[in-house]
Parts: structure tokens; C-alpha cells; sequence
């Protein structure tokens, strides 16, 4: 049956060889007569006249590219008809002229049509694959044939319309390009990330674009907490030295320049612009009465809505990019091969790099596929990967109490003298959090090679150890942080009242004293005033401490155990015993889970900390910009690729998860201490209130009473209820939906995937069916084959006798035949003609002047 | 038009207009380019279209090729003897078909061409290797090579010949992503 198929194809293709040929020849006729004319036309030179007549008629032919554009062009195109029709009937001779034929009505219609065909092919010529020269004469065949038939068309109001529109499209296409290519000019160390990736593949580069990312975020953080919170609190608040909350009391005054204490975020950093108490709680500051407090909250919730916004819109994303993953695990390689070089790639390094990366990515692929293959014991692994998983179990158990013992032990140092403790005691919380930090990632790492997982989700179940271990850690240290919030609170109560007592006292003496209800403000010093402990900023200065030790511990390390040891390993290996770049110490590896949790942790930070500490957004920008470009030289500089380069998750939703989750984690503690802790009495936006959110319900009670009213609505648990059920409503059908387009997806693929097979079956079938008549014919190729692989070797700078080995492979003796077949089949086919004989290729340039009359077709019969 | 010099005709300009994806602005800049890689052999005046042809190592030098490792099989396959000579109208062919307005049907068929290597009309195993051995300056082992060539033939071959015909590269590549946008010249 398959075989009937075929022999139908073959009969199709010969009559359309046929079709060809006969047009071929019809075609040859004209071209002689277009030869002729263009003889002619050198003969009379460039007459103007002529060049115009010409131009217009190109203009129409443009006009008709651009097909479907509007009335107008219609309206053309059937005067266009009309005048054909005219012209072919109004001048007899013409057409008789050159068909040498009387017209009937038959005729009329064909010619129309051909005058169509050739315009179309005028305008479809540039998507011809043929020879420059061959197109350039069916051009001018064309378009002569056109002129001749159809007549030169009068000046439009509609053409310079539409051509003006033309060249605005054009424009626009343009200007887009040029803006694309401006954008992508914009994003910032491309090239870098590049070079990284080309060397350490794109798993090592996938932490460089996250942190490229982070780096934008909070750019857009910055700008907010900036422009909307500080920037308007240096100008139009009040100065340094006014009030006591802006002011370094008396008792720290003799040390605040000092830098240990201004390195700890003390002194005069302590009272500044960076922490939380230095705001004012003026209702409203400055000519345009920006109000600052509802600022500072609004921008700090608003910074945690736009982080969530930005995560899950990336989230989405990066899962619509990995949705159709099914349809790239069909050609990754072929893929790989064809489209990975870049041809616009004009700069030696860059192609340099683009060498090394496609090497890399090969070597990934590789790895992807040997790890498919493997197939081993698998109770082995099955067990070793049960006892690495307890081993790690124990280990973060062990860390967890570890760290709630010295969580415990640290509150106890807390009730004795500060004066009597030493530094380590002191500072045992955060030393022994970092020195988990420091020794369990590398402790997982040796376990985990235990599991003997694909490098890719190995580093996953990395990340997700790590990130339970900095989670401990980070709650711990927030629970901590809270116990010593509440004594600050106590504390703060006593001052409180303490501070209230005396005011109110120093007024019963003063009206008692001078006799008089005009009582002045006692006269104090800013820096003597009695003052709170402002748990906000202790808090704040918290956070910002944590950051900066946090950067001095990455940046050490990287320092010491990347470059001191690549130092040391490269220089040192001249006088050694052993060889220190194959053996012991080697080169480090870029720590790609360690380096990407810092990140998201770090930000976690930056949330929680921006809201008592405003300036830390800045200083963390500060932080990723040198970050990008010191770890970026570390790593081309003192580390080696890893030992199995593999390749980056498709999407970096992995990251992107943790991010969010961290961004939830860090959402609580802030959210609960603006909703139930009363602020500072006396520093602070948000003194003197009762609770932080107190100022947006001031707000709203001072607007207009309808919007009041709007928001008592709003705010009835009658209306939030439903909303709340509309949403989960919502919610549950979208979730329905995108399953049932995920199965449909499914379906199609498997369907495509189906469908393929059975076209590969097909195909295997009809070879071992055939292979009695593939045996007979098998004779045959040899003797037109024999002159073939000579001419062919000619033109290959490398010479290879391969034509011939893959025709006669064992096993597939019938294959050589199909090839045969195929290409004789393939001759007339309309999309060869490029290729072509090998018959005129070794022979003089002088042969090559003589008009070939179809060059395409020559490859076939050269081969008989 | 504003030329002092007449290169090309007026018609000539706009017959390559049609016959390729260039304005008249770059076809000139085109011939200027041409012009440069051999002044003393390129005539400016091409009004009567002189037969002039130049060789390979003159085009494969252009900074636009000079670092592609295609570059040879790039300019044989459009050059009308295979062995890499272009005359004018071939050069102007090839940036045409490599430029950003070529459609992809077009551009995969001069793909094909260009890495077939052995110029049979087949990609087969050998033009595979070599493509690759060019794109990766041969840093793969033989049997890594040997893998991705045959893993690459076992993706595309549809037919199960154990090579890729034009119709099965065609499958494949008008799939890739990446393929209109990395298979283009700017010039």
C-alpha cells in the first residue's frame, strides 16, 4: 500500500516535472525575445523617459506586494484589470505580436492570469531560492511581460497615500528595532554574564543573572524608600540637632565619631536618616504638606506588595518559558548544532567565548543524556540515599539545638553586667550561627555525594537543606530579637511614665511658681532629654549589623578560601611535593547553592529591616552592585568549572520559590509589629500613637466624611466575607481551568509525538519490505555514482571519501538506492535549482560566461 | 542619483531592489564593500554588468565572516562554481538571503546548504561531525562527537535513513527558536 502511495507521489512529481518543463520551455521563448529587448535597451542607452516609464511600473509592482491594503488598493487592482482587458482589446497587434495568435475570450482570461502569475512572482522573487543572475533575468522577463500586456498605469491620489503609508511602516519597523536594540543595550553586564557563562556554563551564570535581578529589585526598592521616605525628610524635616530624637544624648556624645562605634551602626549613624527614630511624627512636613508618617507606612507595605508583585509575575513567566518544554526534548541537539553559533558574532573574543559556551553546552547535554542511560543497582542507592537523608536530618537537629542553646544561654548573659562578660560571650549567637553556616553547607555537600544524584537536582536538594538550616537560624534570631523588643517595651513604659511624671510636675511648679497657666516648655537640651530606648532602631540596627557582617563574611571567604587558595595552589605548586592543581587543595568550585541562599536570605534582611531601618535598602544596593562585580572577577579569576557542568534548570522558578517564601517568612514579624506593638513614645514616625496604623485611620477620619463612609463599608465583615469566597471561588476555577489546558497540552503532544513514530514506522516498514526491489536497484547506483564523488571532492577544502561509506553501511544495504531515487526524483523539484552540477564546476571561468538555460536542473542529469 | 559616479543604472538598482531585501541605499553600501575587498580587480562602473569574480580568502576576510567558523561553507554555497568565487551578484545573494528580512523558509534552505558539507543534498553523519567539530574548535572527544551526532540524526531523521534530507532539516529548524535570529548577517 505504502508503496502504491509512493509510486503515485512519483507519478505527481513527473507530471509536474513535466508541467515544468513544458513551461520551461514557453519560458525560454520569452526569455530570448526579454534578451533581446535588454540588447535593445543598451543599444538606446538610459533614455530618461524610459527609466521613468519604468519606475512608476516598479512602484505598481510594489504596490502589489503589499497586497491587502485596504479599498483603495482593490479599487486599483480592478483598474489594473480593466485596463489590461482595455489595452489587450484597444491594441489588437500587441499581443498578436508576440504569441503571434488572434485574441478570443479564452485567451483574454489566460493572459490575465499570466500577467497575475508574473506579478506574483515579481513580488515573491526576493523568497526565491534561486541564483542572483536567474532572478535577475526572470525579473526583467517579468516585468516586461507585465509592461507589454498590462500598460503603463496614470498617477494615483491613492499611490502616494499608500506609499507615504509604506514608508511609515518601515519607519516603525525600524524605530522598533533600534528601540529593542536600545533596551537590550540598557540591561547592564551582559557581556559579563556572558563570559561567566561561556567558562562555567549556564548553572554558575544562573546565579549571576539572579543576582542581576535582585539588583534591579531593589534599584526599584530604593527609589521608592528614597523618594517617598528619606529625600523628603532631609529636606523639608527638620535638621540635625532640633529635636532630641535627632540629636546624640549627652552620654554618647564624648564617643559617637569613634569608628568602632560608628562601624556598629552607633554614634551618629545611629541617630541619622538610616534608622526609624529619626523620623518626626509631624502630621504633615514642608510647603507641599507631604505627610510623612502615612508615607513611611504606606512605602513600607507598598515595598512588600511590589516584591510580590515582581516575584510571582517572574514566577509566571518563567513558567510559561518552561510550558512548552515538551517540544524542546525533541531537538536538543540537532538544535544545538544548528542554530547555537551566532552569525552576527564579528568580535574574536566574543566568538572566543561563543566557542567555549557551546562547548559547555554540549558537555551539559552530554551529561543530561549519559545520566538518562544510566542504569545501576538501584537498592544500593536507594538505601545510601534513606541514610544521607537521616545523616542530614541529624545534623540539622543537632544545629537547631545547638542554636537554641546558645539562644538560651545568651538570655542569661543578658541579665548579668554587659562590663563582665567577655567578647565571645558576648557575641556567641552570632559566632555560632556563622560558624553553621560556615561548616554545614559543605558537611550536606559531603553527604550528598552519598545519593549520587544528576549534579542539577542535586544542587536543588542542596538548597532546599541549606535553606532549612538559615531558617532555623533566622527564626531563632528573630525570636531573640523579639524577647529583647518586649524588655525594650517594658522598659520604654517606666521612662514613659517617668518622663510624663516630671513634665507634669515641672508644670504644677512652674503655674505654682510663677503664678500663671502660660507655662513656656521646660528649656532642655535636645541631648539631655530623658529618652525611650526607641526599640524600633534597636531593631533596625539589628538587621543592618547582620548585613554588613553578612557581606564581610561573603567577601572574606571569597577572599580567603577562593583567591588565597588559588593563589596559593597556582604559585606554590612550583615547589611542592605533590601537585596541588591535580591533588589536594585545587581550585575552588564556585558554590553556586551557598552563594544563591546568601542572596535570598540576604533580601529576606532587607524586608523585614527596611521598615525599621530605611537606609538599609540603599546599602544593600550598594552591597549587590560590588557583589556582581567582585564575585564575577573571583570567579573567572580563582575558580574552576565545576567537574560535571551541568546545565541550569530551565526555569529558575526554584530560585524564584525560595525567594517568595522568604518574602512570606519576612512579612510576619514585620506585619505583626506594626499590627500589634505600640511604637516608641518619643522617636519615630509614628510616636505618640497608640498603634502604627493609627495614621492611616487619622487620614482617613480627616477626609472628606463620604470617603469615610466608603471605607466603614468596605472594612464590614458583611462584605468582606463574600469577597474573600468570591475569591477562593475564583481561585478554584482558574486552577480547574489551566489543569484541563495542561492535559489538553499533554494530549497534543503525545498525539505529535504519535504521530511521529508512525511516520519513522512507516518509513522502516516500507525499507525492509522493499528489499528485494532495494537489492535490484542497489546494482544500479554504482555506475552513476562512479563519476559523482570525484567531481564532488573538488570543491572541500578537506578531503573526505565519506559519500561512499554512507551510502554502502552494513546493515542498510538498500539505503544507497533511496538516495539514488530520491535525488533523480528530486531534480525537477522547483526548491533545488541552487544546487548545483558538478558538472561545470572544475571548468574554466570562461565557461562560466555562457548562459547556463537552467541552471537548477543540471544537478540531476549530471548524476546520470 | 546623487552620485557623481554612476555604479549602477537606475533600473539595476531597482531590479536588485526586487530581487533582494536591500534598499538602493544598501545595495550601493554593498558595492562599496565589494569594491573595497579588491579595488584594483572590482570595477566602480557597473552599469554594464562586468564579469568579475573574487576569491575566497578575499570574502572570508570580510570582519562580517571572518570570525564565523562557516564561513567557507557559507560563501561556496553561494558561490555559483562551489568553489567559493562571487561575483557581485552572488555577494549581494548571500547578504540578502543572511539578512534580517529574508523569511525562514529561505533561510533554510541556504542552512542546509551551507552545512552540507559534502554538497549531496544529504546532512549525513560526516557533515555533522564536521559542522560540530567546527562550532566547538574539535574540544569534544571522538565519542562525545560520535553521541551528539548520532543523537542529533535520531531527533530530525524522520525517515530513519540515518541522515537528515532537506525535508527533515526543514522539520527541524523551523522549530528552533533561536534559528531566524541567530542566522543573520547584519551588514
Amino acid at each position: 500500500k505504502p508503496q502504491d502511495i509512493d509510486e503515485d507521489d512519483e507519478r505527481e512529481k513527473r507530471k509536474a516535472a513535466a508541467r515544468k518543463g513544458s513551461k520551461a520551455s514557453r519560458k525560454k521563448v520569452s526569455k530570448e525575445q526579454s534578451d533581446d529587448e535588454s540588447e535593445e535597451d543598451k543599444g538606446r542607452g538610459k533614455k530618461s523617459g524610459r527609466a521613468v516609464s519604468k519606475k512608476e511600473k516598479e512602484d505598481q509592482n510594489n504596490d502589489k506586494k503589499g497586497n491587502k491594503k485596504g479599498k483603495d488598493e482593490e479599487n486599483k487592482d480592478k483598474e489594473n484589470k480593466n485596463k489590461t482587458t482595455s489595452s489587450s482589446f484597444s491594441s489588437p497587434p500587441s499581443p498578436a505580436d508576440s504569441d503571434e495568435e488572434s485574441l478570443s475570450e479564452g485567451e483574454i482570461a489566460a493572459l490575465k492570469e499570466q500577467v497575475e502569475e508574473k506579478k506574483k512572482l515579481i513580488a515573491t522573487l526576493r523568497n526565491k531560492p534561486w541564483r542572483m543572475k536567474k532572478r535577475l533575468l526572470l525579473l526583467k522577463e517579468a516585468q516586461d511581460f507585465v509592461e507589454k500586456f498590462e500598460g503603463a498605469l496614470g498617477k494615483g491620489k491613492g499611490r502616494r497615500l499608500y506609499a507615504f503609508k509604506v514608508m511609515m511602516t518601515k519607519k516603525l519597523i525600524k524605530f522598533n528595532r533600534d528601540f529593542e536594540n536600545f533596551k537590550t543595550a540598557c540591561i547592564p553586564w551582559e557581556r559579563k554574564i556572558k563570559e561567566v557563562e561561556s567558562h562555567f556554563g549556564s548553572s554558575v551564570a544562573s546565579y549571576f543573572l539572579f543576582l542581576r535581578w535582585m539588583y534591579g529589585l531593589n534599584l526599584v526598592l530604593f527609589g521608592f524608600m528614597f523618594g517617598l521616605v528619606v529625600l523628603p525628610e532631609v529636606l523639608m524635616g527638620l535638621p540635625y540637632g532640633s529635636i532630641p530624637r535627632k540629636t546624640v544624648p549627652r552620654d554618647e556624645q564624648a564617643t559617637a565619631m569613634d569608628f568602632s562605634v560608628l562601624f556598629d551602626f552607633g554614634g551618629y549613624c545611629k541617630y541619622s536618616v538610616l534608622f526609624y527614630g529619626f523620623y518626626n511624627n509631624d502630621r504633615s512636613i514642608g510647603v507641599l504638606q507631604f505627610k510623612l508618617p502615612l508615607s513611611y507606612l504606606l512605602t513600607s507595605v507598598g515595598i512588600f506588595g511590589y516584591s510580590l508583585l515582581v516575584v510571582i509575575r517572574t514566577m509566571a513567566r518563567n513558567a510559561n518559558e518552561g510550558g512548552d518544554g515538551g517540544d524542546e526534548g525533541e531537538f536538543i541537539f540537532s538544535w544545538k548544532m544548528f542554530t547555537s553559533w551566532d552569525y552576527l558574532i564579528g568580535n574574536p573574543e566574543t566568538a572566543d567565548n561563543k566557542y567555549a559556551s557551546i562547548t559547555t553546552s554540549f558537555k551539559e547535554s552530554i551529561v543530561d543524556e549519559q545520566e538518562n542511560q544510566k542504569d545501576e543497582n538501584i537498592h544500593l542507592r536507594r538505601f545510601l540515599r534513606v541514610f544521607a537523608n537521616f545523616l542530614i536530618l541529624c545534623s540539622l537537629g543537632g544545629s537547631g539545638y545547638l542554636i537554641y542553646f546558645v539562644v538560651k544561654r545568651s538570655q542569661d548573659f543578658a541579665k548579668m553586667d554587659p562590663k563582665t562578660l567577655t567578647w565571645f560571650e558576648n557575641n556567641e549567637v552570632e559566632f555560632v550561627m556563622s560558624l553553621l553556616g560556615l561548616v554545614c553547607p559543605p558537611l550536606f555537600e559531603t553527604i550528598a555525594e552519598l545519593e549520587d544524584y544528576h549534579p542539577r537536582i542535586a544542587l536543588k536538594w542542596q538548597l532546599a537543606r541549606i535553606f532549612a538550616l538559615f531558617l532555623g537560624n533566622l527564626y531563632t534570631f528573630l525570636f531573640a530579637l523579639f524577647d529583647e523588643v518586649n524588655g525594650k517595651l517594658e522598659a520604654e513604659k517606666s521612662i514613659k511614665n517617668a518622663t510624663e511624671w516630671a513634665l507634669h510636675q515641672y508644670y504644677a511648679n512652674y503655674s505654682s511658681f510663677y503664678n500663671t497657666t502660660n507655662v513656656p516648655p521646660p528649656n532642655v537640651a535636645p541631648a539631655d532629654v530623658i529618652r525611650g530606648p526607641c526599640w524600633e532602631t534597636a531593631v533596625g540596627r539589628e538587621f543592618v549589623k547582620l548585613t554588613v557582617s553578612d557581606v564581610q563574611v561573603t567577601f572574606l571567604t571569597i577572599l580567603v578560601g577562593d583567591f588565597l587558595r588559588a593563589f596559593i595552589v597556582r604559585f606554590l605548586n612550583y615547589c611542592w611535593c605533590w601537585d596541588l592543581e591535580a591533588g589536594f587543595p585545587s581550585y575552588g568550585e564556585f558554590d553556586i547553592s551557598g552563594n544563591v541562599l546568601g542572596l535570598v536570605f540576604n533580601q529576606g534582611m532587607i524586608w523585614m529591616g527596611a521598615f525599621y531601618a530605611p537606609g538599609l535598602v540603599g546599602l544593600n544596593v550598594l552591597r549587590l552592585l560590588t557583589s556582581m562585580y567582585y564575585q564575577s572577577w573571583a570567579v573567572m579569576a580563582c575558580n574552576v568549572p565545576h567537574e560535571r557542568v551541568f546545565k541550569a534548570s530551565r526555569s529558575n522558578n526554584f530560585y524564584m520559590g525560595m525567594l517568595l517564601l522568604v518574602l512570606f517568612l519576612s512579612l510576619l514579624p514585620v506585619v505583626y509589629s506594626m499590627m500589634t506593638l505600640s511604637p516608641s513614645f518619643d522617636c519615630g514616625p509614628f510616636s505618640g500613637q497608640e498603634k502604627m496604623y493609627d495614621v492611616v485611620i487619622d487620614t482617613i477620619q480627616a477626609m472628606p466624611a463620604f470617603i469615610g463612609n466608603i471605607f466603614t463599608y468596605v472594612s464590614n465583615p458583611g462584605l468582606i466575607m463574600p469577597a474573600i469566597l468570591l475569591m477562593i471561588l475564583a481561585i478554584y476555577y482558574l486552577n480547574t481551568v489551566s489543569k484541563a489546558y495542561q492535559q489538553a497540552n499533554t494530549d497534543l503532544k503525545k498525539k505529535m509525538q504519535m504521530a511521529r513514530d508512525d511516520e519513522k514506522n512507516r518509513r522502516n516498514n516500507q525499507d525492509s519490505t522493499n528489499q528485494v526491489m532495494k537489492d535490484l536497484e542497489d546494482l544500479l547506483p554504482n555506475k552513476s555514482l562512479a563519476p559523482t564523488p570525484v567531481a564532488e571532492e573538488k570543491p572541500l577544502d578537506i578531503v573526505i571519501d565519506k559519500t561512499r561509506t554512507t551510502r554502502t553501511k552494513p546493515g542498510t544495504a538498500g539505503k544507497g538506492v533511496e538516495v539514488q531515487k530520491e535525488e533523480s526524483l528530486s531534480a525537477p523539484n522547483p526548491r533545488r535549482p541552487v544546487t548545483r552540477g558538478p558538472g561545470p564546476r572544475g571548468g574554466p571561468p570562461g565557461n562560466m560566461r555562457s548562459p547556463q538555460p537552467e541552471p537548477g536542473r543540471g544537478r540531476g542529469q549530471g548524476r546520470r | 542619483m546623487g552620485n557623481k559616479q554612476t555604479i549602477f543604472t537606475d533600473e539595476q538598482l531597482d531590479a536588485y531592489q526586487d530581487c533582494t531585501f536591500f534598499t538602493r541605499k544598501e545595495i550601493l553600501r554593498l558595492h562599496s564593500r565589494y569594491h573595497e575587498l579588491a579595488p584594483h580587480l572590482v570595477p566602480m562602473d557597473y552599469t554594464n554588468e562586468p564579469d568579475c569574480k573574487l576569491p575566497l580568502a578575499l570574502i572570508v576576510d570580510m570582519p562580517e565572516l571572518k570570525e564565523n567558523p562557516f564561513r567557507n561553507r557559507i560563501v561556496e554555497s553561494f558561490s555559483e562554481d562551489g568553489m567559493g568565487n562571487l561575483s557581485f551578484n552572488e555577494f549581494v545573494d548571500m547578504f540578502s538571503v543572511l539578512s534580517e528580512m529574508a523569511p525562514r523558509e529561505l533561510k533554510a534552505i541556504y542552512a542546509f546548504k551551507i552545512y552540507d558539507y559534502n554538497v549531496d543534498n544529504y546532512l549525513c553523519k560526516e557533515d555533522l561531525e564536521k559542522t560540530l567539530n567546527k562550532l566547538t574548535k574539535e574540544e569534544l572527544t571522538p565519542e562525545e562527537v560520535e553521541l551528539v551526532c548520532e543523537k542529533a540524526i535520531e531527533e530530525a531523521d524522520l525517515d530513519g535513513d540515518n541522515k537528515l534530507s532537506y525535508t527533515d532539516f526543514e522539520n527541524m529548524i523551523s522549530r528552533a527558536p533561536d534559528f531566524l535570529s541567530t542566522f543573520h548577517i547584519r551588514i
